[in-house]
């Protein structure tokens, strides 16, 4: 199947999973915690959401419309808010009619509202279609580390014994390797892809969650209710899913958010050593590693891509600030 | 008592070892095969016969897990056998030993690990302890907005940045390079140690920042000042010294990166150390060079978790080794 295909229904069944979930939600907790969150944070809100809005459309793409090339290209609905060819020789400054070198006429004069690079690109186009990378970055890893790290670490802390020997013998083994050695390892073992890649991040982003998730099993396994649930005779397969997993949901939400930002930014340093995502705001950065040194100075492609991967980052630390609070009632004991 | 638990301990970390160790053969000798680090190394249109010799020459021409007539006689076998003895042979891109470039790796390292961490433990400290004692003030969320905004700011950013601003821009110090005589180490070290210590800032602050809070709202520090203590001296003597253990714990979890290197900042400051041989075992596909690194890196890890095991015990008199 053709990529653009896959990223499509991809798109269709997240944003159906996610009207299913907002609507079937009828907690009142989890409508209070969101309202809450709102009233904290709208601004930080607002900016994921933005980003978030950019990679969807950006992930819908089809064949068709334009002229010549562009006829065959699958093209995104961020491609098609740009001419099909949007496209220069070589470096131009911001909203140049000339080109930086040699100072022929561009083919889009005074249109390359942030220049392009030194393959001609438009800088803007590249920086919107980083956001759709980013998100799949951070959210295709979570969406692989949560399920395994849960799995793992009640399934450890419910059962303990021989089980959670074993399950804490592989944390330990993966705790006790350097993070970037491990993602670097795991990276060139694998292979150089979008799924290796997030594969890569998974495994290396899912031992915290674990342990959290097997600790905290541990402490809820104690209970009074769970043991009275125990008492009347309900299988552990009951107890797990009807008391373990809702007490560890809200440890899900903040852990999600809070690791989101963490593989962002190792993929931008992945990207840095050669081996992240194409079309990353990493990659970019790399690629205008040296551009600082020319003269003259060619800082939008660098400018560009820090301040969209900045923004998002700051955005989704300040929710994830605010999840905490809203979620975690024991930071809100601890201010005195 | 002690020694049962130390023994027990290295024990179970000589048992990590292996697994890091097994983890390493799965990743390089079963996902990645031999055959294809040889066709990496030589081009995918190499012929048999070149990627066998080439498989000779570098050691990987054994049966890989299982061999009839000679069962010890595996890649599996030699694998940990040349890991735990710490012969690690050749590099795959260049024949080079690795125990020199090693070697010849750990003093740059070093020099600029070292004067990073010296100066970025106690700056993170004093600032947290700075801003916990003007809790709920502006100071204070100011201070934390500051951490927030260092947190969100790429390291890429930082390198980049630092070296325009500081080497280009003001031209403080020779943008890249080294040199190990001590009379000029200092000019090429001082920007990547400024560019290491500006980036680990935020999140340093803020995280010693939640301890020595969490510390100050408890019930014996509200003696202390009940009975007339100083604000500074609750701070040095009652929330510094009982926040020790976490601090303790940052501590040792650095210190296996000291010899392993910051990879980004040795590569781009072209600072020789074992950072920026790793990250040429990466363009250069030199597998047993990458290998090696990440089974030092683990070793070092694992003693450095042994040790803040056991420094627990000397700090707190709470903590019984058992």
């Amino acid at each position: 199947m053709e990529p653009y295909v896959v990223s499509n229904v991809v798109t269709g069944v997240l944003l159906l999973a996610a009207a299913v979930a907002v609507a079937a939600t009828r907690n009142r907790l989890w409508r209070d915690a969101a309202r809450e969150l709102w009233r904290r944070r709208p601004v930080a809100l607002l900016a994921v959401g933005l980003y978030v809005l950019v990679a969807l459309l950006d992930s819908i793409a089809w064949v068709g419309g334009g002229e010549g090339v562009a006829l065959a290209r699958p093209r995104s609905v961020v491609d098609r808010m740009f001419p099909a060819d949007f496209q220069e020789r070589s470096y131009s400054a911001p909203l140049a009619a000339t080109g930086l070198y040699g100072g022929a006429p561009l083919r889009y004069p005074r249109r390359h509202l942030l220049g392009t690079d030194i393959l001609g690109r438009d800088v803007l186009l590249q920086t919107l279609k980083g956001a759709r990378v980013a998100l799949l970055v951070g959210g295709l890893t979570t969406l692989i580390v949560i399920p395994m790290a849960l799995l793992f670490g009640v399934t450890a802390g419910y059962h303990g014994g021989r089980v959670d020997d074993a399950v804490f013998f592989i944390i330990s083994t993966l705790a006790s390797m350097p993070g970037l050695l491990l993602l670097i390892a795991l990276i060139m073992a694998l292979g150089r892809g979008t799924v290796q890649v997030c594969v890569a991040l998974g495994i290396t982003g899912w031992v915290g969650f674990c342990r959290v998730a097997r600790g905290e099993t541990l402490k809820l396994r104690e209970l009074d209710y769970v043991q009275a649930a125990r008492a009347l005779g309900a299988s552990s397969g009951t107890i797990i899913r009807r008391h373990v997993l809702p007490n560890l949901a809200h440890l899900v939400v903040i852990t999600f958010v809070l690791t989101f930002s963490g593989l962002v930014l190792s993929e931008a340093v992945l990207s840095w050593l050669g081996i992240g995502l194409d079309g990353s705001w990493g990659q970019m950065i790399d690629q205008a590693r040296d551009e600082l040194a020319r003269d003259p100075i060619i800082g939008w492609n660098l400018g560009a891509a820090s301040v969209a991967l900045f923004g998002l980052i700051l955005a989704v630390n300040l929710v994830g600030d605010g999840v905490r609070d809203v979620l975690d009632p024991r930071t809100r004991r601890e201010r005195p | 008592m002690i020694v049962t638990y130390l023994l027990r301990r290295v024990l179970y970390g000589f048992a990590t070892v292996l697994g890091v160790l097994l983890l390493l053969f799965v990743l390089f000798f079963l996902v990645t095969t031999p055959d294809d680090i040889a066709r990496r190394a030589l081009g995918e249109k190499a012929p048999p016969e070149a990627l066998a010799q080439w498989k000779v020459n570098h050691g990987y021409d054994k049966p890989r897990i299982w061999n009839p007539e000679a069962p010890t006689d595996t890649m599996l076998a030699e694998h940990f056998k040349r890991m735990l003895t710490f012969n690690f042979g050749n590099s795959d891109a260049d024949d080079v030993a690795i125990t020199r470039r090693l070697r010849e790796g750990v003093g740059p390292s070093l020099s600029l690990a070292l004067p990073l961490f010296l100066l970025d433990l106690p700056l993170a400290i004093a600032l947290a302890l700075l801003v916990a004692l003007l809790r709920e003030t502006y100071v204070d969320r100011l201070g934390v907005a500051l951490c927030v905004l260092g947190m969100s700011v790429s390291v890429l950013l930082y390198i980049v940045g630092g070296q325009y601003v500081l080497g280009k821009a003001l031209r403080w110090f020779p943008i890249s390079g080294f040199d190990p005589r001590p009379s000029v180490i200092l000019r090429f070290l001082a920007l990547p140690v400024a560019v290491g210590v500006m980036s680990g800032l935020g999140e340093g602050v803020r995280f010693y920042r939640t301890v020595f809070v969490e510390e100050v709202g408890r019930d014996h520090v509200r003696t202390a000042r009940a009975k007339g203590c100083g604000e500074g001296r609750v701070m040095i003597w009652h929330v510094l010294r009982n926040a020790l253990i976490p601090i303790l714990t940052q501590v040792v979890i650095a210190i296996p990166f000291l010899f392993t290197g910051s990879l980004l900042l040795e590569s781009f400051f072209g600072i020789p150390g074992l950072g920026a041989l790793t990250v040429d075992a990466i363009n250069n596909n030199d597998f047993a060079t990458l290998r090696t690194m990440v089974y030092i890196g683990s070793l070092l890890f694992i003693l450095g978790q042994i040790l803040t095991d056991l420094s627990y015990a000397f700090v707190d008199p709470r903590v019984r080794l058992e």
